[in-house]
């Protein structure tokens, strides 16, 4: 799992970066052009020269300029750019903290093949500053790596494979850390054990900005009941809140979606609140280790496809085309070399244009395998039902977990699992729990394949309301999973999935089935009630057409019981038929 | 002149006469007699039914416009031959259970020569356990239904014992009403000359009484404004008449009243009402020919000799009224009038004159006659129509 999001995730939040850090540089440089002129109307039209004219000048320090500014575009750029990275209001931050920290924990457990016990705490120091402790009993971290880890952002060795976890925003538990630093000035302090024979260590670190290195505050060995683990503590300024973006929402939400994991958790003021909520695993195996894939030949696109023949080592088009691709033998590299009418031997750098469109239209004329399955990993049917039994109290559960898809040669897989009726709000649109890779969306709902494929099946057949275009009415909750190498997000803050035909086909096909079973239920619930409704029916009003009888006509008791034995006799009868 | 004569008469009126009731009672009793027997008729169908295991069943004509016929001949609505027959099932015991439960009622309603308003009736069925009725409208639907079934014998609700809640209309004018009471058979003599600013209110049961009058005519009259200027001009002693206001859309008891006056003391009936579709196929209709969805009673609750005296849409233009454009309810009902209600498509002249309407695009009230002086209409406009009987419309 960690290395299909390894290699593919990463680019995104790069790139990200790559243009915050383009849009920084301007605006440190700003200020001073910004002294030059006198009043303020005059700087228009006069900046252009300003900036051009100190170029001859300033090119000798061009470099220093460049390293200077980059080591202030750190702070500079966390602080004016907190949104990219989830912390564009208190809210959002507490619940970025608690989501990095989480997926952090979960990532590491998982990668030491330990089954995760996760324990969330939070804790309202103020009304703007929170307290947040992530808990884990993973392997540990090694003192030496500590401070590489939570301490540096953009150079520290660890950030790629902190990007590398699960985590939304990718931006990794540091920028929390860095984040609570800046709002609170208060250091980030990590607690962690990797084995039971050796003490505990505790360190206390800062980022120093300037350096953009850790610093190291306190540095101590210590006791610690835990025989293994990791305990991170960040102090930051945030905002507690209910609702779908909430902090409890999410946690609610990642344990369904992880049904390995047990996760504690102490929402603020839980003295008051009655305690911690402990959302039990429900089951003891930790999901398979995916591996990395090459791109399936469907839906590669022809410019990439083009990239890739320049970029090969290969000799010839046929190993190119076994070697870069996965699910490509000889035998199928061969028929789409004829297909398109080229020689399997030629050199993939030597391919022209017209000839790689040939191969490309080829390969969507080939029949290929499907690609590998084991590179993704579902949370399956069973447990998602069995998570959905745990934690919501309904009358009725279905799931399914679909076979692996391929959507522009990615596979994919998608997993729906419907709670019916209990304690579920009737008169209310359904609630959608939209996941990703195991990690809950919960902002952009409406932007969201998932929205979409779930508001565009017809509701009406499996006996909810549907309000045109929206989604459906009734006591029903809904989650729906897409499991990927590569999810294809709409934009970078990674909150809600594109819309692609095929990926919104499957998500259909999934909800669908789980509607026509869900349906039954409720039919055969409606047919019940009319049953046991009409059964009251006639024990409650054929009294009363008898005395209405005997009233008129002057009937005798025992006739009027004939009347009642009688006509419910004949009732019940047709009834049955 | 005329007036002087009933003047003479009063003191006669002051002294307190008993008539014999016992036609009036041996007819009610007859009466009674068929209305309880019809009950148990019904009752028993449904019993023997009940005895050999088959479903029972209650049939009952369809209360509805589209249900209703009208011919010229007889003048009024008269209900078609769609049936609605309502099969005992799971789905209709309950409301089965309370059609018996109400029979019930009106029998021993007759036999206590007793009776009970629409809204009595709904609080009697709240002894009745399962079989009660949770709102006044279900009960006056079942009442209705009754009143359906019955209405094949020429039974009406008053004769199953239910009376309407509302109360009848105004009537004052050279009229005396002779109201024998229901046990001593004591007549009370109401003179409805008599009421100096006020006037009689016509009684929910209409059945008992008998009139005494010279008049020569029955003037309806639509707005409760104008029957206080004609009454406190006492018109009725000008012109000879006996005014009625029919308040709105006229209650059963007052098309009773107008009807039973009508026909006992033979003189004709005119309408005075607004000319809009609502005076004109709401309250004109109705008090002619019957409602429509009580059109199995309409044969009593008519005045089919009632004929249209104004205001017309040529007296729009004869007397140049002022107006008010049709609302587009107006229209509607108009148009409505003239495609579906049997009435209208019997009668060309009313055909014409709602064209001529619709084709202005005006209405115009009774009171729109102030316009000429507050007396207009006692002075000029009413003696004027009444020289042309011939012209008023059917």
């Amino acid at each position: 799992m960690v290395t299909r999001r390894g290699d593919l995730m990463p680019d995104q939040e790069a790139f990200a970066f790559a243009a915050a850090a383009r849009e920084a540089k301007p605006r440190a440089r700003k200020p001073r052009a910004a002294t030059k002129p006198k009043s303020p109307a005059a700087k228009r039209p006069r900046e252009p020269k300003a900036a051009a004219a100190p170029e001859p000048r300033a090119r000798p320090t061009a470099v220093d300029l460049a390293k200077r500014q980059r080591d202030i575009s750190v702070s500079e750029f966390f602080a004016k750019n907190r949104h990219l990275l989830g912390f564009d209001n208190p809210s959002k931050a507490l619940l970025t903290t608690v989501k990095e920290g989480v997926d952090n924990a979960l990532d590491a457990c998982e990668e030491a093949g330990i089954l995760p016990d996760v324990r969330v705490e939070i804790r309202e120091l103020s009304e703007t500053r929170y307290s947040v402790a992530i808990e884990d009993n993973g392997p540990g971290i090694v003192r030496a790596q500590i401070p590489k880890i939570f301490g540096s952002l953009l150079y520290g060795s660890k950030f790629h494979r902190l990007r590398q976890s699960r985590g939304q925003q990718g931006i990794g538990i540091s920028a929390a850390g860095m984040y609570g630093l800046l709002t609170t000035g208060k250091p980030i302090s990590i607690k962690t054990r990797t084995d039971p024979k050796k003490p505990a260590h505790h360190l206390e670190l800062v980022i120093d900005t300037k350096r953009n290195e850790p610093r190291i505050k306190l540095d101590e060995t210590c006791e610690w009941e835990k025989p293994r683990g990791t305990r991170v503590e960040i102090e930051l300024e945030a905002a507690y809140r209910g609702g779908q973006h909430s902090v409890d929402a999410y946690i609610r939400q990642i344990s369904l979606a992880n049904p390995h994991a047990q996760i504690t958790y102490v929402p603020p003021k839980a003295e008051e609140h009655g305690a911690e909520h402990v959302f039990p695993r429900v089951t003891d195996e930790v999901p398979p280790e995916t591996r990395e894939i090459k791109p399936h030949p469907y839906g590669i696109e022809l410019g990439v496809l083009m990239q890739m023949f320049r970029d090969t080592k290969a000799r010839n088009v046929s190993s190119c085309l076994q070697g870069d691709f996965s699910r490509i033998s000889s035998r199928t590299a061969g028929e789409i070399c004829k297909r398109a009418k080229i020689a399997v031997t030629r050199r993939p750098s030597e391919v022209t244009r017209e000839e790689a469109e040939k191969l490309h239209q080829a390969i969507l004329a080939t029949k290929i395998m499907a690609p590998a399955l084991d590179c993704i990993a579902p949370i399956g049917g069973e447990l998602i039902e069995r998570a959905l039994r745990a934690e919501v109290k309904a009358d009725f559960y279905a799931s399914i977990s679909r076979r692996a898809c391929v959507y522009r040669g990615n596979p994919f897989l998608i997993e729906v699992g419907i709670a019916y009726g209990g304690s579920l709000p009737a008169e209310e649109p359904v609630t959608v729990y939209r996941f990703a890779n195991r990690v809950p969306l919960q902002y952009q709902q409406g932007a969201c394949a998932i929205t979409k494929a779930v508001a565009s099946t017809d509701w009406k057949a499996y006996e909810l309301q549907h309000p045109k275009g929206a989604v459906p009415v009734g006591a029903m909750l809904i989650m729906v999973h897409m499991a990927s190498v590569w999810v294809p997000f709409t934009s970078e803050s990674k909150e809600a999935i594109a819309h692609y035909p095929e990926i919104i086909r499957e998500m259909r096909l999934a909800i669908q089935e789980c509607g026509r079973q869900m349906a039954i239920f409720i039919r055969r619930r409606k047919r019940e009630a009319e049953e046991a409704k009409k059964r009251a029916f006639i024990e409650k009003y054929i009294p009363q057409v008898a005395i209405g009888l005997q009233q008129i006509l002057g009937l005798s008791d025992p006739d009027r019981d004939v009347i009642v034995s009688n006509l419910t006799l004949v009732l019940e009868r047709s009834r049955s038929n | 002149m005329a007036a002087r004569k009933t003047a003479a008469k009063k003191p006669k009126s002051a002294k307190k006469k008993t008539v014999d009731l016992s036609d009036l009672k041996a007819r009610n009793a007859q009466m009674d007699a068929l209305t309880l027997e019809m009950i148990r008729e019904a009752a028993k169908r449904v019993h023997s039914d009940i005895l050999k295991h088959a479903k029972p069943d209650l049939t009952f004509p369809v209360r509805s416009l589209k249900n209703v016929s009208y011919s010229g001949k007889q003048g009024f609505f008269e209900i078609g031959k769609q049936k609605k027959v309502r099969t005992l099932t799971v789905n209709t015991v309950k409301s089965f259970a309370q059609t018996l439960r109400m029979m019930g009622l009106s029998k021993e309603l007759v036999e206590n020569n007793d009776f009970a308003t629409k809204r009595d009736a709904y609080y009697q069925s709240k002894n009745w356990d399962e079989a009660r009725f949770d709102e006044q409208t279900e009960s006056d639907t079942v009442m209705d239904d009754i009143e359906a079934l019955f209405s094949v014998r020429n039974l009406s609700r008053e004769q199953l014992r239910f009376i309407p809640d509302e109360h009848g209309g105004a009537v004052a004018g050279r009229l005396i009403v002779l109201d024998p009471d229901r046990d001593t058979g004591e007549v009370e003599r109401i003179d409805c000359t008599r009421f100096g600013s006020g006037a009689y209110s016509i009684p929910s049961t209409v059945e008992q009484l008998s009139f005494e009058t010279d008049a020569k005519f029955i003037l309806a009259i639509e707005t409760g404004g104008v029957f206080q200027r004609l009454q406190s001009h006492k018109y009725w002693q000008t012109a000879d008449c006996i005014l009625v206001s029919l308040a709105g859309v006229p209650t059963r008891s007052t098309r009773r009243f107008i009807r039973k006056l009508s026909d006992d003391c033979k003189i004709p009936v005119y309408a005075f009402v607004d000319c809009d579709p609502y005076g004109i196929s709401n309250i004109y209709r109705t008090l002619k020919v019957g409602s429509g969805n009580a059109a199995h009673l309409s044969q009593f609750f008519c005045v089919p000799q009632a004929r249209y005296l104004g205001v017309t849409p040529q007296d729009i233009v004869d007397y140049r009224l002022p107006t008010h454009p049709l609302a587009d309810v107006d229209i509607k009902r108009a148009k409505d009038a003239l495609k579906n209600d049997p009435f209208f498509k019997a009668h060309k002249p009313w055909q014409k004159a709602i064209e001529q309407l619709l084709k202005m695009g005006v209405r115009a009230e009774q009171q729109a006659l102030a316009k000429w002086g507050l007396n207009y209409v006692i002075d000029e406009y009413l003696p004027r129509k009444l020289e042309q009987r011939a012209q008023f419309l059917p």
